[in-house]
């Protein structure tokens, strides 16, 4: 696993905001790196820098110290353009709310960003299309987002960033707003493009959510206290609670 | 006393012997909670003497066993009336943290982290075992869900033990040297109120 260029690499990083006796650090010698077929989870309270690092994973905001390579590249050293070609053919985002375009069908929604990197509208239907049947969501195509509940909304939202082989997906608590069975389903698929070799880090405060990652980092006040994994060594987990 | 009506529930689909039993509690549960077959038999000659089985002889010296209405009501009564939470279980977990938070020595942040850890790994194990094994076996799903949200209520809670930690940590404020506007507030406002005796 290590002998691969790590999807993500986010090293030593920092980022102020503000400047002076005002400055703010939101993040502080962060380090991580999310190999293909990998989710890291990352955890941590309100206000402990999650977003801010997911943003700066995503090529959204930049750090003031550091690097994050995404694929080997470095997002420090690109121009403006180069970035937001890398941020359209590598990086796929899915937030909380505000995924899906409201006048576009789902499949247009998933077509959307193979028609901005220049694809042929067909093409890029066909192939929205093909994604939506292999995810299982065929019977959304035709729906527009008020027409799908919110985990069918999430469900597009990940077909979206996934189409057109985009390897990095980047999700902020992607189920906030679902009851856990719906929730399951979206963090299930989301498991699902991991193991079909996509990497990705979900930032979400919910344990469970956090448990089908691969690996957990844990942020408290910008910086990295611990980071957890799952331990192939043990076939059976503790159970509290003895029987009588 | 769930190892008494979990093999009431078992006998209810048909008469087993001991050792069945004990089999098809494991697998049932996903060997997650492990029984001595000693215990087994003794639930069961417990549950003889109680009028809740009985237990056929065979030609081999063997015991089968099976369900009486006196059992049939038991489990009846088993499953309408809810689990007791009456009995608080010893939880050494609160009873670390009372005492993390009382030591001079203990680092009482970092007894909330190595648990937080340990917690989430269980989970992260657990949920293995539901996307891997058994997904279509409702009841081991339900098993599984119940253990993981135990285990994500006490991340929660952890969780909130070290922010209400990081608030009684937080130093008083003190008064800035500077008039600031609220200090000017202050000023123009009355006296500040203060904790009155009843009268």
């Amino acid at each position: 696993m290590t002998s691969t260029t790590p999807t993500l690499e986010v090293r030593g990083v920092g980022r102020t905001y503000g400047s002076g006796r005002t400055s703010v650090a939101a993040l502080a010698d962060v380090s991580f790196s999310v190999q293909p077929g990998e989710l890291v989870a990352i955890m941590g309270p309100s206000g402990s820098g999650k977003s801010s690092l997911l943003a700066i994973a995503g090529g959204l905001d930049r750090v003031t110290e550091g690097q994050v390579l995404v694929n080997g590249s470095d997002l420090g050293v690109l121009d403006a353009r180069a970035l937001a070609r890398l941020r359209r053919r590598t990086i796929g985002y899915v937030f909380q709310e505000l995924n899906l375009l409201g006048t576009l069908t789902a499949e247009e929604n998933v077509a959307l960003p193979l028609e901005l990197d220049g694809a042929r509208p067909t093409m890029a239907a066909s192939q929205a299309r093909a994604l939506l049947g292999e995810l299982g969501l065929a019977e959304l195509e035709d729906r527009f987002p008020d027409e799908l509940s919110g985990g069918e909304q999430q469900r597009v939202a990940i077909a979206r960033a996934v189409v057109g082989q985009r390897r990095l997906l980047l999700a902020d608590e992607p189920t906030g707003a679902l009851d856990s069975l719906t929730g399951e389903a979206v963090v299930r698929l989301l498991r699902r493009q991991c193991d079909n070799g996509c990497a990705a880090v979900l930032v979400t405060h919910d344990a469970r959510l956090a448990a089908w990652a691969d690996r957990v980092v844990f942020l408290r006040d910008g910086r990295m206290v611990d980071q957890t994994a799952a331990n192939d060594d043990l076939d059976r987990p503790s159970v509290p609670g003895g029987l009588t | 006393m769930s190892v008494r009506h979990s093999l009431l529930a078992l006998l209810e689909q048909g008469p087993m012997y001991g050792y069945g039993l004990k089999s098809e509690f494991e697998a049932a549960t996903g060997r997650m909670w492990p029984l001595n077959v000693g215990q087994v038999y003794t639930t069961l000659a417990r549950g003889e003497r109680d009028g809740l089985v009985e237990a056929d002889v065979e030609a081999d010296g063997q015991k089968i066993y099976r369900l009486t209405d006196a059992g049939r009501q038991e489990l009846d009564r088993w499953f309408s009336g809810p689990v007791s939470r009456d009995v608080v279980p010893r939880q050494e977990l609160a009873i670390k943290l009372i005492f993390a938070v009382r030591s001079q020595t203990a680092d009482v942040h970092a007894v909330i982290q190595h648990q937080r850890a340990a917690t989430m790994r269980s989970l992260q194990e657990l949920t293995r075992l539901k996307s891997d094994e058994g997904a279509d076996d409702l009841a081991w799903t339900l098993t599984l869900d119940g253990l993981l949200f135990q285990g994500e209520a006490e991340i929660r809670w952890l969780d909130l033990c070290e922010a209400r930690l990081a608030g009684a940590a937080a130093p008083a404020p003190t008064a800035p040297s500077l008039p600031t506007p609220s200090r000017r507030r202050a000023a123009r406002d009355p006296a500040p109120l203060t904790r009155r005796s009843r009268p």
